[in-house]
């Protein structure tokens, strides 16, 4: 693929985390019987008509504050305009030529390191449509309008992403930032958090864009990855084999990995967007700004610099561990109870802690290991009373039991040896049981240090303090 | 005591208190004139007769404790574009002819909490698209004072009752001049108030920028108790607007003395009948001899009020008639093949001729290409319409002219010309488009048919127009006259 550059665009579609729709008071969670929550005004009825939930609007602008957007004086609701069984006005309510959010920008870290800036053209408000259902409707469609309504965000990037990676560290990030502001839950299998990607290629060094393709709808990061990655060797292709790239919506299919056509731009909609003449503008003074900045919670990049230079954290963990609030917040509760370890708990957080909730499928605030209980088995640590690696074990038994680092160790009698005597001792039966690795050592077959640590660990238990051990040791190896 | 058809909402409201007749009384006079009127002039589309017994008996049992409110017993009929819980809504349309609507208009619920009794649901243009009530899916109404001529539209078939004292108010939505032009066509007092005035929530949407809901009645002072009660801000309509209603009925019978009135200078032109124009100037004369002083002034823009018109109504039309597509209620054809099926025969089958002409019109408006120079120059040009007005009342306090250019016309003149029909809302359509207040009330005949003089004011000025309209009602006796067979 060398010789060519790729270019996306996301449009992000994030629906907020409002109790009621953006424009009937029906209620938004998830998973009710098909159509019981619609009210008249969700399903159209004649007559009815919207009107704006002013919660929607502080979210939509406290995601506008924190990229450093223009939040518009004046916006407008336009309504799109197309026929489909799951939109029931026959038009969606949207906003087109003055969205509320305007011009801002998100900074995404590359492989090597370095901060990318994404520009944001634009997010906007609007309200989603209904779900068309098949499943158990033989040669029949069912519609459930319980979505129809509820309130989105469209979040649109400036076409500056240049590879599948820089898209999903760009969704990744844009996904841990309307989180942490409280605006969406960012469930992405319920279709929370999804996006459509605008992927073109062309020559290196090239300066028009080549023609772009949409590929609508991605709900997991990965898909994201796999459906760029398919589309562009499907484009560049097309284009050495000398054919040329049409302009059409593209359906990623998960289960085949490969995109294909839905329809092309000859037989896309004109969606006759205008301004919607039953809502009135939407007019945003200073002080309303003002009070919604006031909201808005540490963010993602501010916390990471700020844990990086607080703790004295790499830019890397700093990254990981503001990944989501809840984490920041786990690891910052672990440095409260043990002050003195701030590094150490990062890497525990990090590692045992995740792969622990990894492995169930668990949400930080499910974790079976509290922080306080953590911020203790780093103290053991530290002063002494378990190695690291009996930290595992002991962590293991707390994360099974709920039981403290303090209690594990000592049901389990998991203290470590400091007791030089005790440990010259173990190392005088080892060498007196192993008397030909001991004469290969003497002669200078180094390597087999390591088996003689691991024997002497072998008795203790793992409980010798490992670098008294290695001091020891290698005195009496060494003769 | 004159008999009970004879008076207007008024009257029969201050006779209910008084207990001089009951509400049952008043319900068996009013639906025997409808339905004996039904095969000669087709006001209705549902008459309610069960329903509005027990109202009205229930409204009797309300009075005879003396706690009633201000129509309390009074009988009205609404439009059939306003939505009423359990009865059939349709429209005027075949789309709707099997849509019972699940919830009441927020007009409809307010002047139910006022006490009135409702009759029935009223004929009107299909989707209030029409300036005869002839696009009717249930057939064109009359007019009372010559059968063979159409009483105007769209709200014609509660013209028409007022007119032929079927009953004694009816609720109507004026969105180019469906409240003025069937009023003066009829020789009744029609009132559209100021966009915003009245919620417009649970009317059926034709042009949402421009609809506004509002009264027929006999009189300018039934005009006011019908509004004060009818009148408020909606939380439902995010167009409604947070302003107090005043006593619209207190404010009556102020002396005119010194009112500034202004001719609109654009009304008199040469498409106005010489013999309408005589009308009008005879009532300006009336207003001269109450105290009022007439100037001359001119609103340069109003003559593109009717290509602007036709531009932002069809393409609100457009997009507000979207959402009958035979999926969730209202008409949907036998036996869809597919999606694209259902959509196309269900449209197709369910709107009427005039109402597909403003669909496509709108369409094609909005479209791609051609939304700059259709719909966003329209409303540029409805700005400077709206301007106009704005700088002419600096300098008076109501303009006035005639409502329409021509007294009733025949049945099925105009069927045939789209444009000639629309020019007859030429007079009207400016009101609508800067969104103000305007009246029409009876001044006089051009031979048996009735010519209505219309009135317009600043927003919200309704409080000044009525008066005005009362004013004029006192020194004449036009809006008395009841068509002969229905005396």
């Amino acid at each position: 693929m060398s010789g060519w550059e790729t270019v996306i665009g996301l449009e992000i579609h994030a629906q907020l985390a409002t109790r009621s729709k953006i424009f009937s008071g029906s209620a938004t969670a998830y998973g009710a019987p098909p159509n019981a929550q619609a009210s008249l005004v969700d399903l159209g009825y004649p007559g009815v008509l919207p009107v704006l939930n002013g919660a929607a609007v502080r979210m939509a602008v406290k995601l506008g504050l924190a990229i450093g957007a223009t939040i518009a004086p004046v916006s407008i609701f336009a309504r799109k305009n197309y026929f489909y069984p799951d939109l029931p006005k026959g038009y969606q309510i949207s906003q087109y030529e003055l969205p509320i959010v305007a011009r801002g920008s998100l900074d995404i870290v590359l492989d090597d390191g370095t901060v990318k800036r994404v520009g944001i053209t634009r997010a906007h408000l609007e309200e989603d449509a209904g779900k068309s259902l098949h499943e158990g409707l033989p040669g029949m469609t069912g519609v459930d309008l319980n979505r129809a309504g509820t309130p989105l965000v469209e979040i649109v990037s400036e076409p500056e992403l240049r590879s599948a990676k820089e898209a999903v560290a760009y969704m990744k990030k844009m996904h841990t930032l309307v989180r942490y502001l409280e605006i969406c839950d960012g469930n992405m299998q319920e279709g929370s958090f999804r996006c459509d990607a605008n992927v073109s290629v062309r020559k290196s060094g090239a300066t028009k864009f080549g023609t772009r393709a949409e590929i609508k709808n991605l709900n997991s990061f990965r898909f994201i990855e796999r459906a760029i990655n398919y589309e562009v060797a499907r484009q560049i292709e097309l284009l050495e084999g000398g054919g040329t790239v049409v302009q059409e919506t593209r359906l990623y299919d998960p289960d085949k990995g490969e995109t294909r056509s839905m329809r092309s731009k000859e037989e896309a909609n004109d969606y006759r967007y205008f301004p919607d003449p039953d809502l009135l503008p939407v007019v945003l003074d200073a002080a309303f700004i003002e009070s919604v900045r006031a909201t808005l919670p540490e963010l993602p990049d501010q916390k990471a610099a700020r844990l990086g230079s607080q703790y004295g954290l790499s830019a890397y963990d700093a990254g990981v561990l503001t990944a989501s609030r809840e984490l920041a917040d786990y690891y910052e509760a672990v440095v409260r109870a043990a002050p003195a370890d701030a590094k150490l708990a990062a890497n525990w957080v990090m590692g045992e802690l995740c792969a622990a909730l990894n492995k169930e499928s668990l949400e930080v605030g499910a974790a079976r290991v509290g922080p306080a209980a953590l911020g203790g088995l780093m103290r053991k640590i530290s002063d002494q009373t378990v190695s690291g690696n009996v930290a595992k074990i002991v962590f293991a038994s707390m994360w099974s039991s709920g039981a403290s680092a303090e209690t594990v160790i000592e049901q389990q009698g998991l203290r470590q040896i400091t007791d030089s005597g005790e440990i010259e001792r173990l190392i005088d039966e080892v060498m007196a049981a192993n008397p030909k690795q001991l004469a290969e050592y003497r002669s200078g077959k180094d390597k087999l240090f390591g088996f003689f640590v691991g024997q002497v660990m072998k008795a203790t238990g793992g409980k010798a303090n490992p670098a008294q051990l290695n001091e020891l040791l290698k005195k009496k190896l060494s003769g | 005591m004159s008999e009970l058809h004879h008076m207007g909402l008024t009257e029969l409201a201050a006779g209910l208190r008084a207990r001089r007749f009951s509400s049952v009384e008043l319900a068996e006079v009013f639906l025997g004139r409808i339905e004996a009127s039904q095969p000669a002039l087709n006001a209705f589309i549902s008459v309610t007769r069960e329903q509005a017994l027990a109202d009205a008996a229930a409204a009797d049992r309300i009075l005879a404790a003396g706690t009633g409110g201000a129509l309390t017993g009074v009988p009205i009929a609404h439009k059939d574009l306003f939505c009423t819980q359990g009865v059939r809504t349709t429209c005027g349309s075949r789309m709707l002819g099997n849509f019972v609507s699940p919830y009441d208009a927020t007009v409809v619920a307010k002047l139910k909490a006022a006490g009135a009794v409702m009759l029935g649901k009223t004929n009107m243009d299909e989707f209030a698209m029409g300036s005869s009530n002839e696009t009717s899916f249930f057939g064109p109404v009359k007019n009372p004072w010559d059968p063979r001529l159409v009483p105007g539209g769209s709200s014609g078939g509660s013209a028409a009752a007022v007119a032929a004292r079927l009953v004694p108010g009816a609720t109507a939505t004026d969105t180019g001049g469906s409240i003025r032009q069937p009023a003066a066509l009829c020789g009744i007092t029609g009132l559209k108030p100021t966009y915003g005035r009245v919620s417009r929530y649970g009317m059926v949407a034709f042009a949402s920028s421009l609809d506004q809901g509002g009264t027929l009645t006999a009189s300018a002072a039934d005009a006011a108790l019908m509004l004060r009660e009818m009148a408020g801000f909606d939380p439902k309509d995010s167009t409604s607007v947070e302003r107090e209603v005043p006593d619209y009925v207190a404010a009556l019978g102020a002396p005119l003395e010194g009112l500034k009135i202004g001719l609109l200078r654009e009304f008199f032109d040469k498409g106005l009948e010489p013999a309408n124009e005589q009308r009008i100037r005879e009532a300006l004369k009336v207003y001269e001899s109450l105290g009022a002083r007439l100037t001359e002034v001119s609103l340069p823009n109003l003559p593109l009020s009717v290509p602007v018109y036709y531009v932002v109504a069809p393409a609100e039309c457009s997009s507000n008639l979207a959402r009958f597509d035979g999926v969730r209620y209202g008409h949907r054809c036998e036996n869809p093949r597919d999606l694209m099926d259902l959509y196309r025969r269900s449209r197709g089958e369910g709107f009427g001729a005039e109402v597909k002409r403003r669909v496509m019109t709108g369409t094609y408006v909005l479209s791609a290409g051609y939304y700059d120079a259709y719909y966003l120059k329209a409303q540029r040009v409805r700005q400077l319409i709206s301007a106009d007005f704005t700088r002419a009342f600096e300098s008076v306090d109501v303009v006035m002219g005639p409502t329409t250019p021509t007294p009733a016309f025949a049945l099925g003149a105009k069927t045939s010309d789209p444009i000639t029909m629309y020019l007859n809302d030429i007079y009207t359509i400016g009101a609508n488009l800067a969104g103000l207040p305007g009246v029409s009330v009876p001044c006089g005949f051009v031979g048996e048919l009735p010519v209505g003089l219309q009135i317009v004011g600043p927003h919200f000025s309704e409080a000044r127009l009525l008066n005005a309209a009362h004013a004029y009602q006192g020194a004449t006796d036009w809006h008395t006259r009841i068509p002969r067979g229905f005396a």
